[in-house]
């Protein structure tokens, strides 16, 4: 009888040990991504003369001038943004969701091929490509306008699109689309009286990771883009002063550009889960 | 209403593969439910599917109401189809469950519900379960959604996929007298895909064995049971399974357990003319009649030739108790392949015990040891 409740015992303990070693690990990952970002959100609510001493100040009088002088000179920027983003991720889903079928339900020919061509363009790096961009871009003049950032940014995010909706298509049992078929549905409304309904968990998830990733594009917008076009990122990089002390303007930009992912970030997190563990549709 | 025609239908899936379904000939009669039995793998869900315009055909022809439908699309076939896991939409109610193919028909939308509904009172289904969502119900209801929606249509010719495969045995029993029944009432020819011997039989009119994409037998259940074509036919209809079992042929008769078991005389030609060493000879387990003599005690049992009936004997090795009646397994003398017999319940011998059956030579099916096929009796 005691022997099994002594073997318990130190059993018990290395499982405990384990799960604890675990947790050290997650905290100390967690807290190494999470600090830098506090230390943006403190240092906005700093006064200029305060952000940038040794040691750093951690009492201080919080202010919030310097987020007033970020929303007086955000307005167009963000105009922009979101323009380019909304835009872009309208139709990266318009276009990847007849795409997605084409490549998934009823495979065209070559289907392989396809799918990954599509992937091979995220493969170029994008710096290879801005010479020949610029060149077109200027030819059709398009520099610094906001149809050529949506243009680029749904070229952008449609691979991954395709690739993501693709796979939430896979999941539609066939009997259903079968079902369908016998039932009378047409092609458009097979996808959208049936497909779409049952995949719009991955659907949400798909767009909210193109408005993630529109929303936080730099490289493009620095190099295509000037005033008529910028956008947020662009404002942050132009919030920084040729000289003097810049940290808490910076530091106040940066957080309220990162609000709006973070926002979305929040909401995907759900719907990430449920898209990506679509498998129960049964 | 309508009949319909498999002529020399085939399906091959894959090159250098042997074909799904190898020309299939099949008369369905208008107003008939007709059976697709068989394992898995013998072609039987592919058949149906050939009929829905699910899968392509890829030689002969499918006749829907003397119609050539080979190259017609499915929702043109007139036709509707129960899934074998229902293949209900998720997001929509149950109403816009079974009043989509109407709504892909243009009917207006009062007809639309009256249809619904009649269908719903029909299978029993609460008015207000109309509203719910599949996910909402139970599985026997989700079964029954099922079969509304193919209902709903008034098609000519209703298909049906192992519907009943997702219920429990009991509802699964309950279901099936009830969609027999239903079948009865509307008329509507019916081809119904099962892998459950019982099924076919309880609920066909007619019943076509299928095994590797070539169709063994179609008849009445009783004409499958008392008459099969063949060594599988015989095998797979019936439950317990018919004793079959390989016997060397000897002078007037073959020998099984020590002793000479008689042949009728069209056998014997048969076999003869085949050149036959051996066959295989089949008893359903109820025609191993239990004597309720005790055998001697001394000796190997003898199967004897009396008053036209012989007698073989071994040992229960295993009771299985079904209440009414009990299963024995028992090893004959020569120690083959144990057989079934059923007994009756109240007093079956226990495991151990020496008994004798007794066999009327009427009840013994003779197969071609290779091919399979039934030697005349």
């Amino acid at each position: 009888m005691s022997a099994p409740a002594l073997r318990r015992g130190p059993r018990r303990l290395r499982e405990l040990s384990v799960r604890v070693g675990w947790g050290v690990i997650a905290w100390v990952v967690g807290i190494a991504f999470f600090l830098p970002v506090l230390w943006m959100v403190i240092t906005a609510f700093k006064p200029e003369s305060a952000a940038e001493t040794w040691p750093p100040k951690f009492i201080f009088t919080p202010t919030l001038s310097e987020f007033h002088l970020v929303f007086s000179g955000m307005g167009p920027f963000l105009t922009h943004s979101v323009v380019a983003t909304v835009g872009s991720t309208i139709l990266v889903l318009l276009l990847a969701i007849p795409a997605a079928y084409a490549l998934s339900v009823y495979p065209v020919k070559h289907w392989r091929d396809g799918l990954f061509f599509f992937i091979s363009t995220k493969m170029l790096p994008i710096v290879a490509a801005i010479g020949p961009l610029y060149v077109i871009a200027l030819h059709l003049h398009l520099l610094d306008s906001i149809w050529l950032l949506i243009v680029l940014y749904t070229a952008m995010n449609l691979p991954l699109a395709i690739w993501m909706i693709r796979s939430f298509m896979l999941e539609v049992p066939s009997e259903l689309l079968e079902a369908a078929r016998l039932d009378g549905a047409g092609r458009i409304r097979e996808i959208g009286g049936v497909i779409l309904p049952i995949i719009s968990p991955g659907l949400v998830s798909t767009a909210l990771i193109c408005v993630i990733f529109a929303w936080n594009e730099l490289f493009l917008a620095l190099n295509l883009t000037v005033t008529n076009a910028a956008t947020m990122p662009m404002f942050l990089i132009s919030s920084v002063p040729q000289e003097g002390l810049y940290i808490a303007h910076l530091s106040a930009a940066a957080t309220v550009a990162s609000v709006p992912v973070i926002i979305v970030g929040w909401i995907a997190q759900r719907s990430l889960v449920r898209g990506l563990s679509m498998g129960a549709i049964k | 209403m309508a009949n319909v025609k498999y002529i020399s239908a085939s399906r091959v899936y894959a090159k250098d593969t042997p074909p799904a379904v190898d020309a299939l000939d099949l008369d369905i009669n208008d107003g008939e439910f007709m059976v697709l039995v068989g394992p898995s793998g013998s072609g039987k869900t592919t058949a149906l599917r050939m009929l829905a315009g699910l899968e392509p055909l890829d030689g002969g022809r499918v006749e829907i109401g003397g119609r050539d439908v080979t190259f017609v699309p499915p929702k043109d076939r007139d036709i509707a189809m129960v899934f074998q896991n229902y293949a209900l939409y998720p997001q929509k109610t149950v109403a816009e469950n079974m009043g989509f193919a109407l709504k892909m028909q243009r009917v207006p939308r009062a007809d639309r519900d009256r249809r619904v509904r009649e269908a719903a009172r029909l299978l029993d289904l609460d008015d207000q379960l109309l509203d719910r969502k599949p996910k909402q119900l139970s599985g026997g209801q989700r079964q029954r959604v099922a079969m509304g929606r193919a209902i709903v249509r008034e098609p000519q010719v209703f298909l049906m996929d192992e519907p009943l495969s997702n219920l429990d045995a009991k509802l699964r029993v309950q279901t099936r007298s009830q969609i027999a029944e239903l079948q009865r009432r509307l008329g509507v020819t019916t081809v119904y895909v099962t892998h459950d011997q019982v099924e076919a039989m309880t609920m066909g009119n007619r019943v076509a064995v299928l095994t590797g994409g070539h169709l063994q037998q179609c008849a009445t259940p009783r004409e499958l049971y008392d008459n099969p074509v063949n060594q599988f036919v015989a095998g797979f209809i019936g439950s317990p399974a018919m004793n079959l079992q390989a016997v060397p042929l000897a002078e007037g008769g073959a020998r099984l357990a020590g002793g000479m078991l008689p042949l009728p005389a069209a056998v014997r030609t048969a076999a003869l003319k085949a050149r036959l060493s051996e066959l295989v000879i089949g008893i359903r387990p109820e025609h191993l009649h239990l004597t309720n003599g005790s055998p001697d005690a001394d000796g190997p049992q003898q199967p004897r030739a009396t008053d036209g009936s012989w007698e073989l004997s071994g040992e229960v090795m295993l009771v299985e108790e079904l209440g009414a009646d009990a299963l024995l397994h028992v090893r004959l003398a020569d120690g083959g392949d144990p057989v079934v017999a059923r007994a009756e319940g109240r007093k079956p011998p226990a495991p151990g015990q020496r008994v004798t059956f007794r066999v009327s030579p009427d009840d013994v099916f003779a197969f071609h040891p290779e091919t399979g096929a039934r030697l005349a009796g």
